[in-house]
């Protein structure tokens, strides 16, 4: 049976992980190298590096870090911040990536994805949603780390990305992100219905029942999460244990 | 002792090289290259042909490298090099592709690439993450492998094996899907063993000192 994944996400900037990560055995806890190798004896089923402020110039440390991480870890590596066109793809790809997300190139123009899609497969093509709720029921795409607005609305938008090859999406809830509410599960399921690719949810966890949530309530096929991981509030294990006592599958150590 | 990793430029070639070279150097399995060179295909005593992307295009990209292509069909046909094929690289050794059009594979392990249609409209497609293997038939490469094991797929379509004994482990997804085959010399494997931590590199390692 396939088994519902736990994603923990690393903010990088300027090849540094941001707020640090802070759990044992870590030997520095701002190298995301560092980090990710510990997470993948911690038994996470996947890892996200999001390139926070992702410039041109510093383009150079990501791939560094990429190519560091797939050195040492053996679990699949999404990453994203900046990624513009297939070329951005398949530069991160040969570093060493196992999945790249596009977010705000896509918003700008759905056909970047295609293009990629068509290059690469759909399976390393992620498209990275950030929505806000404008109304009940009803969610827009934000873009810029949430700042501008699109006037787009984030289902039928989730829709366009399935059409043009994405193999995933990523949908970060703007409304909760850094809150410790929970996902916003509405959002969530809306999303999850509409497209019949896996959705991996982002944005508000504060609890292991938020977790739970995400997946039962939301439809989720992947939960991700930041600081309950990085700050030892949680182990990864103590999240997988706490899913599979809720009835979730889970791949237990 | 030399293992060749098939660039054709299809794929994350630099996870499978280094997952690949650290077994092969705990196991003295000697070097392991990624080569779109003829010449050094041939020499190689292992042959992994890893894949990305929909069957029709990768079939045509390893066609399209014509020598790499004859030098692999020679060394897995005629010298009986123990080969690995990875997701669609496992794929193209199948009879026939069913991915937007019918495309001709390589004919190896009789069977069919289709769609997969869980029988569940609720479960998604690509079926992508870490499903629990169900070891169908015995094979060196499962050594230290159990049933239960969990290994990391990301695909849309999987091969429906024409022969049972030669579709060696499957996973349930509403529906079986193939997980592994195999006959004489050579493997397939339609997860990414180098993306399955311990039980991944476990397999690679097995398949390096495998002498069929």
């Amino acid at each position: 049976m396939l088994k519902t994944r736990i994603i923990p996400c690393l903010d990088v900037a300027d090849g540094r992980v941001v707020k640090g990560v802070n759990f044992v055995g870590l030997r520095d806890a701002g190298d995301p190298v560092d980090a990710a190798i510990a997470y993948d004896a911690a038994g996470a089923d996947e890892l996200c590096f999001l390139d926070i402020h992702a410039t041109h110039e510093n383009r150079g440390t990501m791939f560094d870090l990429v190519r560091r991480t797939a050195e040492h870890c053996y679990i699949p590596l999404t990453v994203g911040g900046g990624v513009r066109t297939a070329v951005d793809v398949r530069a991160l790809l040969l570093a060493g990536a196992d999945k790249v997300s596009f977010n705000s190139a896509a918003v700008a123009d759905p056909d970047v994805v295609a293009a990629a899609a068509d290059q690469f497969g759909s399976q390393c093509i992620v498209a990275a949603i950030d929505a806000k709720t404008v109304a009940p029921g009803r969610w827009e795409i934000f873009t810029h780390g949430g700042r501008k607005p699109t006037g787009m609305d984030a289902v039928e938008f989730a829709i366009t990305m399935m059409e043009k090859g994405a193999g995933e999406i990523l949908l970060t809830s703007m409304d909760r992100d850094g809150t410790k509410q929970g996902f916003n599960l509405p959002l969530t399921r809306a999303i999850s219905d509409a497209v019949s690719m896996p959705v991996i949810a982002s944005g508000g966890v504060g609890t292991l029942d938020h977790l739970v949530a995400g997946v039962k309530k939301g439809g989720a096929s992947a939960v991700l999460a930041a600081s309950i991981f990085h700050f030892g509030e949680f182990t990864i294990q103590q999240a997988k244990q706490h899913m599979a006592d809720a009835g979730i599958p889970m791949r237990l150590a | 002792m030399l293992t060749a990793i098939i660039d054709y430029e299809s794929g994350n070639l630099h996870s499978a090289h280094k997952a690949f070279e650290r077994m092969a150097r705990e196991v003295g399995a000697g070097d392991v290259v990624v080569t779109g060179d003829a010449d050094v295909l041939a020499s190689a005593d292992r042959v992994v042909l890893p894949g990305d992307g929909a069957f029709p295009a990768c079939m045509a990209a390893l066609k399209g490298h014509s020598g790499l292509y004859a030098a692999m069909v020679e060394a897995v046909e005629v010298k009986g090099r123990p080969f690995l094929g990875i997701c669609v690289g496992m794929q193209l050794i199948a009879s026939r592709g069913h991915e937007y059009t019918l495309t001709d594979g390589l004919g190896w392990i009789a069977g069919d690439v289709t769609r997969i249609v869980p029988s569940d409209p609720a479960l998604k497609v690509p079926h992508m993450g870490w499903n629990d293997l169900v070891i169908d038939v015995p094979h060196p490469v499962f050594d230290g492998i159990k049933t239960g094991d969990h290994t990391y797929f990301v695909h849309s379509y999987h091969m429906e094996v024409a022969t049972p004994g030669e579709r060696l482990a499957h996973v349930e997804y509403a529906t079986d899907v193939t997980a592994v085959i195999g006959r004489d010399n050579m493997i397939g494997m339609q997860f990414h063993p180098e993306k399955s931590q311990t039980t991944g590199l476990r397999m690679i390692a097995n398949f390096l000192r495998w002498t069929p």
